[in-house]
């Protein structure tokens, strides 16, 4: 076989530059088919999701905005291994590590904490792997359907602490709904 | 007949005549949104009112409330004088379309045309050359070159067509001996309808109104990839709503045009029998009825054409103008001749 015929993929297509056909020359026979396409379409089952409404449903492994976990006693989780950041590909995640003082010991589980701990939302692709790198399950990306809003300046798409960390009443009732159980 | 009852009579047709052409052209606005979406598996307007009902009225108080652009012209009476032309030329052609054959109200006949003249399809082609003068004088005004690029294209597709399209009627005129169309109507009673006579001449004048109404695949004046927004895209607010509002009441009233020399205007099988049974008004309110779903058929076979061709190049516009249809049209007479000496 020639070079040229050699078609590996099985999906080599020579371009034909064939000579149009009378029929295709006076064109209301083409323009017919056409028209019977587009007829088609008009009764075709409409593609939109009207938004207010109606919502699109969510993938089950869709990944929302991050939230920084507390545990049952209400303590963050997060140590500042930083194993979250070595993990992000889109180098969105920083923080500054912390001594825990005695006297903190209500508020974080482990000795060290997290004093600041930023994602910015312009860099981070929400691919998961931070919570898939922290070993103390303290980064999840939540559910929640909202992703970072619309701003006019890029530091405020720089989440901190007060927005990233679980609010105090949702752990409260977590812990109240897992004791029930 | 006395003056007062006929100026009364004539002056209710006239305004409802203009009435029904403002409304249909502004429901062809949203008809064009609806039958696009639909065509492409959307939606289309459906938030202001029901079915998005109220849209062509949101958009034309938009329109009135949006500032009022004028460029650095130096002839300001034809920048404003262009859409005027185009939006009047556009209205005044309803005049002597028969909308219906007549009503029988006080005790006498209405007829419902506003004039019948003798040489209604003359008037009209009159009024179509006259159209060019609007999208021409505009552009030219704007003092822009893209809009006289797209006013050099309009015009001279429309005059080329025009051509096409008056050759087309010619065989037709042949077959019917008036230039009236009350009489044209009137001959294609009993779905005697000129389309199965000059299926020819059809296809000429329907491809050729498409290129008169600057409708796609034709709509080279509007060619955005080329000439920014074509001859209106200096206009703003309400000037730029005249051209797109006379290019939809242009469309309703070639859909008429169409319906009526070709499609049997006002008739539908059975016309005299309803006639005779139920009365004169009666049979024709269903007349009218029946042009007007002619019509609706013809607009929306424009935006189901507009949504199913891409545009032409402008040589091949030509060239499908001058080589193909006009030929096609002098054949087309000449072809009618003969029929008519063999078989009269």
């Amino acid at each position: 076989m020639a070079v040229e015929q050699i078609s590996l993929s099985g999906r080599k297509k020579v371009v034909s530059n064939k000579e149009m056909t009378f029929i295709e020359k006076i064109y209301l026979l083409t323009i017919l088919k056409g028209l019977w396409i587009t007829l088609k379409h008009l009764f075709r089952r409409k593609v939109t999701i009207k938004y207010p409404e109606e919502i699109r449903e969510m993938s089950p492994v869709y990944r929302g905005q991050h939230m920084l976990m507390r545990d049952d006693e209400g303590r963050e989780r997060c140590t500042a291994c930083g194993l979250c950041a070595l993990s992000c590909p889109a180098e969105a995640i920083t923080m500054k590590a912390e001594e825990r003082k005695p006297e903190e010991k209500h508020l974080y589980r482990e000795e060290k904490y997290a004093s600041i701990y930023e994602i910015n939302m312009l860099r981070c692709i929400f691919c998961g792997l931070c919570e898939e790198a922290c070993p103390k399950e303290a980064i999840f990306l939540t559910k929640s359907k909202k992703i970072a809003n619309a701003d006019y300046s890029r530091e405020d798409f720089i989440f901190g602490k007060d927005k990233l960390v679980m609010p105090l009443e949702m752990a409260i009732n977590n812990t109240k709904s897992n004791t029930a159980n | 007949m006395d003056t007062t009852t006929f100026i009364i009579e004539k002056g209710t047709i006239i305004v409802v005549v203009f009435a029904i052409t403002m409304l249909m052209a502004m429901y062809s606005t949203w008809a064009e949104r609806k039958v696009a979406a639909f065509l492409q598996d959307r939606v289309g307007p459906n938030r202001a009112g029901w079915g998005g009902l109220l849209q062509p009225l949101a958009d034309g108080l938009k329109l009135f409330t949006k500032e009022e652009f004028f460029p650095n012209t130096p002839n300001k009476f034809l920048f404003i004088l262009g859409p005027g032309i185009a939006m009047s030329t556009a209205l005044i052609t309803s005049a002597v379309i028969p909308w219906g054959d007549k009503f029988h109200i006080f005790g006498k006949d209405v007829v419902l045309q506003a004039t019948d003249l003798d040489v209604s399809i003359l008037y009209i082609f009159g009024v179509l050359s006259i159209g060019v003068y609007g999208i021409m004088i505009g552009a030219w005004a704007s003092n822009n070159k893209y809009s006289l690029m797209s006013a050099v294209r309009a015009s001279s597709q429309m005059i080329s067509y025009e051509v096409a399209m008056g050759l087309a009627i010619i065989s037709i005129l042949m077959m019917t001996g008036s230039l009236s169309l009350k009489e044209i109507t009137i001959q294609q009673a009993e779905m005697k309808w000129n389309i199965f006579y000059q299926p020819l001449a059809f296809v000429i004048f329907l491809v050729c109104s498409f290129a008169e109404t600057n409708r796609t695949p034709f709509d080279l004046a509007e060619c955005e990839s080329e000439l920014i927004g074509g001859y209106h895209t200096e206009y703003s607010s309400m000037k730029m709503g005249f051209y797109l509002f006379a290019e939809y009441a242009n469309m309703f009233i070639s859909a008429t045009i169409l319906s009526v020399v070709f499609l049997g205007g006002y008739n539908y099988p059975g016309m005299e029998w309803a006639e005779q049974n139920w009365g004169v008004n009666i049979a024709n309110i269903i007349a009218i009825a029946v042009l007007f779903a002619k019509i609706c058929f013809f607009i929306f076979f424009y935006m189901w054409i507009r949504w199913t061709i891409p545009r032409f190049r402008y040589d091949q516009l030509m060239n499908l103008g001058w080589k193909i249809l006009i030929p096609l049209a002098v054949l087309n007479i000449i072809l009618t001749g003969i029929v008519m000496v063999l078989f009269n």
